[in-house]
């Protein structure tokens, strides 16, 4: 009885078995990396940048002198925070109704004989070293930046008026404006190529029924699309706003590295990321603790980010 | 048969004497400055010995960092050790090659070695207290020059580097509100102007603003033909930023009063020594745990002393005059092994 039992067992068997707990292993070995490494990185971070957190407290988040002479030092990251915020809100306010209108026209308007040019151009865009757009930014666009809007700015803004100080800085081509739109092109072909893939798995029921009703291709897009994608669309713009944040070398360039807040749009500023590049490579002691700290930081303001977005998210879901 | 055998024997002494000659691979790590040369000196160096000298520029900071922890030959720096420091860590420095740092403006109208600073005049613009290109204190050493009613943008690097470090130190020898103030160091928290990252950072900055004054190594400002600044040396006279005149600055210094060489060459007596001068460094442990590690990495320099100043020449670096030279081979003589004895030559 129990002989042909076991027969019945190990025929009802299936064949590749023997590989399951393997690949189980193996899936479960990669995802409890990935939290390993995060959370080894977080440790690592809270423990190089224990000396400047302990050694200055609350003022190295908020206050403004940044002052690596060992003689005086002084860490404060008010401003490179600021930098960071600044520049990376104006990126996503330029870029993303930019990428919007690239994945609305590659998704509903663009023939389909260049849909796959287009297509493919946006994603070549995006594998674009950011070493290459902060050259580009600094030798090229800057002095047309300089040129051709800060200097008009500057001269057209009446004086006395808030424009004067909106538009106060030096007119070459460098500081958080500057830094903000070359942030912009790095991050618009990123959510553009993610923002098509979403539109394009509206299903064509759901739309050919809104046009059939009437509905414009505006309308189509505003009120049917862009609702049906909503939570991948926010999905896609929190990721570029999460490389916007972290940028460094493009950044670098262009930003005009001075401490302490931006005065105006042209003026020079700095952020998380390119102040650690800066200064890493010759730093030591507590210096490079305060930069670790940075680094910390950086990861706390980009963990807020998300769980921003998540809470907007689920909000929305619920409305 | 005899004399198969003993030529096969001398045979195998050959192939084991060259065997033992590729063994020698020195290892350097340190500043970004020297890196150019001391890549042309390796590759001639290679060519000649088949000794192998692997150098990463990795900035002086890194480089002295790497040499404490005692995982590379010798390590590399902008910014010279105290003999206190040396002494602490074990370590014994020589110089290498000589750069400098240039004042380069962008002044339409005005062309290169036309207007003159003076090392008080720099510091002042860098502090913020001299805003304008006509302000009286720069008229009053430019009799002549039509210095335009433009306001000056300051530009420095925004990295941590020896250019900074030799910079700032001389603006607080000459300006003792420069050294209350942002003081020396390789970063500093300016008082005015923005960062450029690197020398092309800085020019490019430079080249963009009318009106902006940076500074930038030598090399990189004759390869580049930026508009200079004359500058008054100590000896009171007014001079250009050549190689005759850095090398001035390195021959009137005083080596032999320098303990541990330590020692910018900011300022140095000499009627055309340049006054913002400095060497590069090579720091190395006085007791080389591998003898024959330490004889590689100074039969390395010895030959570069000897055949190199030709390449450096080259690449726009200023060798050391010949009796710091013989200074610096003397001072060899204490970097011992683990026997006591000099490891070189």
């Amino acid at each position: 009885m129990s002989i042909e039992l076991n027969a019945v067992r190990r025929r009802s068997t299936p064949h590749g078995f023997a590989f399951e707990p393997i690949f189980e292993g193996l899936c479960f070995g990669a995802a409890t990396m990935l939290l390993i490494a995060l959370g080894g990185v977080l440790v690592a971070l809270t423990i190089g940048g224990w000396p400047a957190f302990s050694k200055f407290g609350l003022d190295f988040i908020t206050g403004v002198t940044w002052d690596p002479n060992p003689e005086h030092e002084v860490y404060g990251a008010a401003g490179p925070i600021v930098g960071t915020l600044l520049t990376s809100a104006l990126a996503l306010l330029m870029a993303l109704p930019v990428a919007g209108g690239v994945a609305f026209f590659l998704v509903e308007l663009c023939p389909t004989f260049l849909r796959r040019p287009i297509g493919t151009a946006v994603e070549l865009l995006a594998g674009i070293p950011s070493i290459v757009y902060g050259m580009w930014g600094l030798f090229v666009f800057a002095p047309f930046f300089a040129s051709h809007v800060e200097t008009p700015l500057m001269s057209a803004a009446p004086a006395g008026s808030i424009w004067e100080t909106v538009f106060s800085g030096i007119p070459n081509g460098s500081g958080i404006l500057a830094a903000s739109i070359i942030l912009a092109i790095m991050i618009l072909p990123f959510m553009a190529a993610t923002l098509r893939e979403l539109l394009s798995t509206v299903p064509a029921q759901v739309r050919e029924s809104a046009y059939g009703l009437g509905a414009t291709t505006g309308e189509v897009v505003m009120k049917v699309t862009l609702p049906y994608v909503q939570r991948g669309a926010i999905g896609a713009v929190m990721l570029g706003l999460g490389r916007a944040l972290g940028e460094t070398m493009a950044v670098t360039f262009i930003i005009g590295n001075s401490h302490g807040f931006p005065k105006g749009m042209f003026d020079s500023g700095s952020t998380i990321a390119s102040t650690i590049a800066n200064e890493f490579n010759e730093a030591s002691g507590l210096q490079s603790s305060s930069l670790i700290a940075l680094g910390l930081l950086l990861f706390v303001i980009t963990f807020i980010v998300l769980a921003l977005a998540r809470l907007l998210l689920r909000n929305q879901v619920k409305a | 048969m005899i004399k198969t055998i003993v030529t096969a024997a001398a045979v195998t002494a050959m192939v084991a004497g060259a065997g033992m000659a590729v063994a020698a691979n020195i290892s350097g790590a340190g500043a970004t400055f020297p890196a150019p040369v001391y890549a042309k000196w390796a590759e001639a160096y290679k060519a000649q010995t088949n000794n192998a000298l692997n150098y990463q520029a990795i900035g002086s900071g890194g480089g002295k960092k790497q040499i404490i922890a005692n995982t590379v030959d010798f390590g590399a720096s902008d910014k010279p050790m105290t003999s206190a420091e040396l002494a602490a860590n074990g370590l014994q420095q020589f110089p290498t090659v000589v750069g400098g740092v240039v004042p380069v403006m962008n002044l339409p109208g005005i062309k290169a070695g036309q207007v003159r600073l003076t090392g008080q005049v720099l510091a002042d613009i860098y502090l913020g207290l001299i805003k304008k290109w006509n302000d009286p204190v720069i008229a009053s050493w430019n009799k002549g020059v039509a210095l335009p009613n433009l306001p000056i943008t300051v530009v420095h690097r925004s990295d941590g580097s020896g250019t900074s470090f030799l910079f700032t130190s001389y603006l607080s020898m000459e300006e003792p509100k420069w050294q209350a103030g942002p003081g020396a160091n390789d970063a500093v928290n300016w008082p005015a102007g923005l960062g450029g990252k690197g020398n092309d950072g800085v020019a490019a900055f430079v080249k963009q603003t009318t009106g902006a004054i940076g500074y930038v190594e030598y090399a990189y400002a004759k390869q580049n033909n930026m508009d200079y600044a004359v500058m008054r040396n100590k000896a009171g006279k007014w001079v250009m930023p050549t190689a005759a005149n850095f090398a001035a600055a390195a021959a009137g210094a005083k080596w032999n009063a320098a303990p541990g060489f330590y020692l910018l060459l900011l300022d140095q007596p000499g009627a055309n020594a340049w006054p913002i001068t400095g060497a590069t460094f090579i720091l190395m442990h006085s007791k080389q745990t591998n003898a024959q590690s330490g004889h590689d990495v100074l039969s390395f320099f010895d030959w570069a002393y000897k055949n190199g100043d030709g390449a450096a020449a080259g690449l726009d670096y200023v060798t050391l005059p010949d009796p710091v030279k013989a200074l610096v081979r003397k001072s060899w003589k204490s970097i011992v092994g683990p026997n006591g004895k000099p490891v070189y030559p």
